[in-house]
């Protein structure tokens, strides 16, 4: 299951961002977070919408290169505390994270999202769960 | 008034040159003519025969010489005297990757000498000097040019080759190089590094000849400044001899062409009209004491602009400028040749769309090599890392193939300048050729 993260190579330069912000609206899509991971020259942008279809196909006819993985979305009032938590359990259980951002901002609570990339999206939802963790659904955000 | 390495020739009046030039003309063009098929074809179509040739005069009624025309009768097509009697190759990369391979007499080799001679002469080089030669070594005409001209001088040579700085920096302070021999842009690092190690008050040289690419005054002035030497330049090419066609004297206002061996001619390079003195164009050699692979009005390529002026240092022999701008895409970077095909091929074969473009600059006096590449979906990962690795992998591919680094970006797709619907492959920012 998970949540659709669209990732999008974006150049380092100035206006980029606010170039994709202005396509993904204009598309009628709403933006539930955004997170970039940049080198010196370029980033990757990362986009939780509530409509990832819309969003790609926008993104298509704006030349965009792009992708949509599925990710964790974790909701959390504690983020260090929830976050200690959940890297301890990955270790445990020998889950390979890839990377992991904080979006720091939930459309129906003022609590905290922790969004998580790992191999096994399945496995993982049920062992956080089990322990007691608060997924997220693409809609909750 | 300066040095001579050979006073007579060097400084003959301009009349004894011309008698030299007309006396060797007629015979080179009768050798090439009678050893050489291509020429003796050409000629026969063009009606000319070697009598018509009877002095510098007749010099435009004979065929050009193009870099194809050394592709095309690579490897032996051009040789002129039997292999026998020849003792040296030199090489240089040509364009599609097939080579020049020029060969030597040992007359030709002693030729060649003797024009490095007369360079390292003029700055002042004598026996009591040591001339730190720091030009690649091997096929590259460079270092065994230079090398030869310092042992006609009697200078102790130091057969240094390119690369390993900290050994070239301990040569220079433990034997006392007093003149450097490589690319100006090794130049310009090696007096970096001199001054980074607080080493310039323990280095003994007084000047430096420094050829084989492209330099600007303002690069001059650094090296100058940072070594505190002289900095001459030289000029030359595989295909006449190497280093020494032409080189620089106390004026540093051109280069003084060896005219005893190579007659230089300046012509509009689209319609191979012979232009005046003073005038830009393509730059033309004819080698008339070479024995093995003696071209005839062989076109460098090279916009250059001639002068007859007389030099104060005495010099009677004509003086061209540095090239201003070349005739074809070429790019010399870091000394190196680099075709903007060459790296076509490398992103093909790695997957990437040959959707490229090719940048260079000059950042403190270094050639800086970069290559724009749009992305492409198959390139593209959610995970920094993965595209970083990607990228690593083609940066050490066109490393493998152009022999020098480049720095790889990466740009969004349809984001390549393009001109009238063509892709600009090569935007030169050194602004290397001043007019
Ligand atoms: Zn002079």
């Amino acid at each position: 299951m998970g949540v659709k993260q669209i990732s999008i190579f974006v150049e380092n330069k100035v206006g980029n961002l606010a170039a994709v912000a202005k396509i993904i609206s204009e598309a009628g899509v709403s933006l539930a977070s955004i997170s970039l991971a940049d080198t010196k020259d370029f980033g990757v942008l990362r986009l939780i919408v509530d409509d990832a279809y819309n969003a790609a196909n926008a993104l298509r006819d704006n030349d965009y290169i792009f992708a949509i993985t599925p990710v964790i979305a974790v909701e959390t009032d504690d983020a260090p505390g929830s976050l200690y938590k959940i890297l301890t359990l990955f270790e445990e259980n020998n889950i390979n994270l890839e990377y992991l951002y904080d979006v720091s901002s939930g459309k129906k609570s003022n609590n905290a999202v922790l969004v998580f990339k790992v191999d096994n999206i399945d496995k993982v939802e049920e062992l956080l769960k089990s322990n007691g963790v608060k997924l997220l659904n693409q809609e909750d955000i | 008034m300066g040095n001579y390495f050979q006073p007579e020739i060097e400084c003959a009046s301009r009349e004894e040159i011309r008698a030299i030039q007309n006396e060797r003309l007629v015979k080179q063009v009768k050798h090439v003519y009678d050893n050489v098929p291509m020429y003796r074809e050409r000629m026969d179509e063009m009606g000319i025969k070697p009598e018509d040739i009877k002095s510098v005069d007749d010099l435009h009624k004979l065929p050009f010489t193009t870099k194809d025309d050394l592709r095309d009768q690579y490897p032996y097509g051009l040789l002129a005297k039997p292999l026998e009697e020849c003792v040296r190759i030199q090489s240089t990369s040509g364009t599609t990757g097939r080579r020049v391979v020029a060969f030597y007499t040992q007359h030709d080799i002693d030729l060649w000498d003797e024009c490095c001679a007369r360079a390292i002469v003029a700055v002042g080089g004598t026996k009591e000097d040591v001339v730190h030669v720091s030009y690649g070594y091997g096929l590259f005409t460079g270092g065994s040019g230079l090398n030869g001209g310092s042992h006609k001088v009697g200078s102790l040579t130091l057969p240094m080759s390119s690369g390993n700085t900290d050994r070239q920096i301990q040569f220079m302070t433990d034997l006392g190089s007093t003149i450097l021999c490589c690319t100006p842009s090794y130049a310009a690092y090696l007096a970096e590094s001199i001054n980074e190690r607080g080493l310039r008050d323990q280095i003994h040289l007084k000047a430096g000849i420094f050829g084989a690419e492209a330099w600007t005054e303002e690069m001059r002035h650094d090296i100058e400044d940072k070594l505190g030497i002289k900095a001459y330049d030289i000029y030359g090419l595989t295909e006449i001899s190497g280093p020494g066609v032409s080189f620089e004297c106390e004026a540093q206002t051109g280069m003084h062409v060896n005219e005893d061996h190579f007659i230089p001619e300046v012509i509009n390079p689209v319609t191979g009209e012979v232009l005046p003195d003073g005038e830009k164009g393509e730059l033309v050699f004819t080698s008339i004491s070479k024995e093995a692979f003696p071209l005839l009005r062989y076109r460098t390529r090279d916009i250059c602009i001639l002068s007859h002026e007389k030099c104060p240092c005495g010099r009677t022999h004509v003086k061209m400028t540095k090239p201003l701008g070349r005739s074809d895409d070429m790019l010399i970077v870091k000394g190196v040749n680099v075709f903007p095909s060459q790296i076509e091929t490398v992103l093909l074969n790695k997957g990437y769309a040959a959707n490229y473009q090719i940048i260079v600059t000059r950042v403190n006096n270094s050639d800086n090599l970069e290559v724009q590449v749009e992305m492409t979906p198959e390139m593209f990962s959610d995970n920094v890392s993965d595209i970083t690795a990607k990228e690593k992998e083609l940066v050490a591919a066109l490393k493998a193939m152009l022999g020098i680094y480049a720095d790889v970006k990466l740009v969004a797709p349809k984001t390549i300048t393009r001109s009238e619907g063509k892709a600009v492959r090569v935007i030169d920012k050194r602004n290397l050729y001043q007019n």
